[in-house]
């Protein structure tokens, strides 16, 4: 039976180095089998978070021969054969162990985002078409993929300031839902720091779900923030009126 | 002695963070009940996510004659009248209120043409109930859950392991539990638990579940003195991909048959015909299951031993729009285009309609403090659950135990210092695995628990497989209190599946035992000696105890629904319409 082998990170945030296991290849089979395959007959305490298998919860997020991957959608046979498949927890999280990295931040950060507040009064009834991109955004599954590869968040560190694009994704859905009554520029701006990205689409890319973060939520919610808060006519009628829309 | 360990006091307690564990978490806090969530995974990666077609609720956008009574009526006749009458009522009645409920807390889903919640057909459903975002129902319903908790201020403990529940004078008041990352002890003193753990499934081989699903909730009522219901009613769901090896199991929505799917064999038949050729692919998942597992048996298989479905039929945009995941899930896993052919589906293991025994108004237990809701609860769905009717059920039960709880804990004493014997017992329980110079792995145990429950206690039942199956793991349950486990106590899957593991064959043990005592067929549970349902045991539940180790079944009456809702089944005059 054919073999693949595998290199995979083993330690914790004291050091660690990639191991080698090898595994017997079946057809149609996905990298978070191989772990699992070791696991199983190998080494039982490797560390690795998963739970559909189906890339529909946003587990098992990893790096696959360094590109932020989910294990259970990453074909083997996808992969160039013959060289060892290098498997690596998430980079832009603290590690916790082997595959495990700590995510906790990214529940802290939505918290703070002002919440679905929907209009009083008001009939709940909507065409299809008013919500297609609200559901593009509720597609997302939460595998933080786009926080990883996101460099300011990855190579600058900046999630003191940074919400990342998972984030602004959600406040996108608020925003663009048809009965959400609040404005959320002000938070974009100053707590979810929606300027600091300069839209290289990384966050695209690498979404398992495919949802167009940078063109279809990212971008119109920096019109909405340009509008609001940078537009120099609003900006007059603001100090004419001393009215404070937002 | 408990002060060695992190301890939390809280009102109310939820052991899981899927539909039904927030929905209660949800309702007990709003009741001014202090709440904590303790859950395995992260939250938010909960079952619930993977939940596809959609939540039954009859709020008649689709076919204005649809009622509670109808719903009422399709889930009873569903379960085989096996159903808690009494929760079948109040989940009819209550489920429209719920889905508009979580629509205000902003889930979005897909529209009607005059702009009001879609619904879809489902099997055994007589009118289009299920309200649905394409096939991705349950990651709707766990995201609005999750945030609409996030922001009433939830204490979430995730990753987080309950290992026993702690009881005072047969009154549960606390829990002792682990934190998956560091391995360190934590207990939990409460007023009232609600368990919200989900089922079973990954005791079988071809499974739709995820590792979560270990029975915790069924042992730890179990431990604490509560009881369990109809064990035996293990929903084998039909549609499961059977190609590659890797995914073999992995659900395949129902929603692709409530869309138009078409079921055939090798020989491109539309075998249905023969096992309900009045509701054909729309029949209940019992059915399907069976009549594709006998397809396959009698060599009218697909390729890798499943049976043909195939949506190819409607407008490529169609099946993309309604159907994304499973267009992805084909594509990107089996290489196959569902648009353009049909995909191979076999049985998987989904979902365990019995459950810890529970009051339907208010969720409790039978033991004082303690309360169940979703699928960790027994008694809803009788001996056949209808697809959509779970989200459904979460929520309306969710909601009810949280309520419940919270009320139990506003009457219940004040916090009182756990028993240091029972918590020093657990911690021991926990450690033990490490201190073993040898001993099998419990990998190698769950392998083995797993090919004996897919091949003895599966589909379809004998006397002789049953006992063979609880002989098989009752030797897997000696065999597990010698487990060793490897490496440290930070986050070891090994451990923490040595733990699991223990609760999947207790869990099975007892669904076994039910299903050895049920002489008859009924739903799910499919007996090739007792071919037929029996009107004797039609009128009783199969109960589960524990005795100190030991597994005891037994038999109570079901509940007699009222006369008022029992007129519902009774035959109509001729020439109306139902």
């Amino acid at each position: 039976m054919a073999e693949a082998v595998l290199h995979v990170f083993r330690g914790d945030a004291s050091g660690g180095k990639l191991e080698e296991y090898k595994v017997p290849l079946e057809e149609g089979m996905v990298v978070l089998d191989a772990i699992h395959h070791i696991q199983g007959h190998q080494a039982p305490d490797l560390a690795v978070r998963w739970n559909c298998k189906a890339a529909k919860c946003g587990s098992c997020s990893a790096e696959v021969n360094g590109k932020p991957k989910l294990m259970c959608k990453t074909r083997m046979d996808a992969l160039p054969a013959g060289q060892p498949i290098v498997v690596q927890p998430m980079k832009t999280f603290p590690i916790v162990k082997d595959l495990v990295t700590d995510v906790k931040w990214n529940y802290e950060v939505n918290k703070k985002i002002p919440p679905f507040t929907p209009r009083q009064n008001a009939e709940w009834r909507w065409k299809q078409e008013d919500i297609d991109r609200v559901q593009e955004f509720r597609k997302c599954i939460e595998c933080f993929l786009c926080q990883d590869v996101c460099h300011v968040l990855r190579s600058h560190g900046r999630t003191d300031a940074f919400s990342g694009p998972r984030f602004l994704v959600r406040v996108a859905s608020l925003e663009m839902h048809p009965m959400d009554s609040l404005n959320r520029t002000k938070f974009l701006k100053d707590s979810a720091g929606i300027g600091l990205c300069n839209i290289t689409k990384c966050c695209t890319e690498v979404c398992p779900e495919d949802i167009t973060i940078t063109d279809n939520a990212i971008i119109p919610l920096k019109e909405r923030v340009v509008d609001d808060h940078y537009d120099p006519l609003r900006k007059l009628f603001r100090l004419v009126t001393g009215s404070k829309e937002s | 002695m408990t002060e060695r360990f992190e301890s939390h006091d809280v009102d109310v307690l939820v052991i899981g963070a899927g539909g039904a564990g927030l929905r209660a978490a949800i309702e007990a806090s709003a009741q001014g009940a202090r709440v904590g969530v303790v859950c395995k995974s992260l939250l938010g990666k909960a079952h619930t996510v993977m939940a596809e077609g959609g939540v039954a609720a009859a709020l008649a956008h689709v076919d204005p004659s649809d009622s509670w009574k109808v719903h009422f009526k399709d889930t009873m006749l569903g379960g085989k009248m096996l159903n808690n009458w009494r929760m079948a009522q109040l989940h009819a009645q209550e489920a429209p209120d719920r889905v508009r409920e979580l629509e205000h807390w902003g889930a979005v889903f897909d529209r009607t043409q005059d702009g009001r919640i879609l619904q879809r057909n489902f099997g055994g459903h007589s009118s289009p109930r299920l309200a649905h975002v394409g096939d991705r129902t349950g990651l709707e319903m766990i995201r609005t859950l999750q945030d609409h908790g996030v922001h009433q201020g939830l204490e979430v403990f995730m990753e987080c392991t309950v290992t026993r529940l702690l009881t005072e004078g047969g009154r549960v008041v606390g829990a002792f539990a682990y934190w998956r990352e560091t391995g360190r002890f934590v207990t939990f003193r409460a007023k009232a638990v609600v368990l919200a753990t989900g089922g079973i499934g990954k005791a079988y081989k071809i499974t739709s579940n995820s590792w979560e699903y270990t029975g915790d909730g069924h042992a730890l009522a179990l431990g604490a003195g509560a009881e369990l219901i109809d064990m035996e009613f293990f929903q084998f769901h039909p549609t499961g991909m059977v190609w590659p090896p890797g995914v073999m199991g992995l659900l395949v929505t129902e929603a692709v048959r409530g869309e138009g799917g078409l079921l055939r064999n090798s020989k491109g038949e539309r075998f249905m015909e023969r096992y309900d050729p009045k509701r054909m692919e729309l029949s209940t998942r019992d059915m399907v299951a069976r009549a594709i597992y006998t397809e396959v048996k009698e060599g009218r298989g697909s390729p890798h031993g499943g049976a043909f479905l195939d949506i190819s039929h409607k407008p490529a945009e169609v099946v993309k729009k309604k159907l994304p995941s499973m267009y992805h899930q084909f594509m990107e896993f089996a290489n196959i285009d569902i648009t353009k052919g049909p995909m191979e589906v076999g049985p998987t293991g989904h979902y365990v309609m019995g459950g810890v025994r529970v009051d339907a108004d208010s969720g409790a237990a039978t033991v004082p403090g303690l309360f169940a809701a979703g699928e960790s609860s027994g008694g809803m769905h009788g001996a056949n659950r209808l697809g959509g009717n779970s989200l459904s059920d979460l929520l309306v039960f969710g909601r009810r135990a949280g309520a419940g709880a919270a009320a139990y804990a506003a009457k219940a004493p004040a916090h009182a210092p756990l028993d240091a014997a029972q918590v020093a017992s657990a911690e021991r329980e926990m450690l033990e695995p490490f201190e073993r110079a040898s001993g099998p792995d419990p990998y190698s145990i769950h392998r083995k628990l797993q090919d004996s429950m897919q091949a003895l206690v599966g589909i379809f039942r004998t006397e002789e497989d049953l006992a063979k199956g609880i002989a098989a793991v009752t030797a897997l349950r000696k065999e597990a209190r010698s487990m060793r486990v490897e490496g440290s106590r930070a986050f070891n899957p090994g451990w923490h599946l040595a733990h699991d593991l223990k609760n999947m064959l207790q869990i099975s043990e007892s669904l076994a035992r039910c299903a050895l005592q049920r002489k008859e067929s009924r739903g799910a549970h499919a007996r090739l000696d007792y071919p037929n349902p029996d009107p004797q045991f039609g009128k009783v539940n199969s109960v589960v105890t524990l005795d100190g180790d030991e597994i005891r079944v037994s038999q109570s009456p079901l509940p007699q629904m009222p006369d008022e809702l029992r007129s519902l089944f009774e035959p109509e005059p001729a020439g109306v319409k139902s």
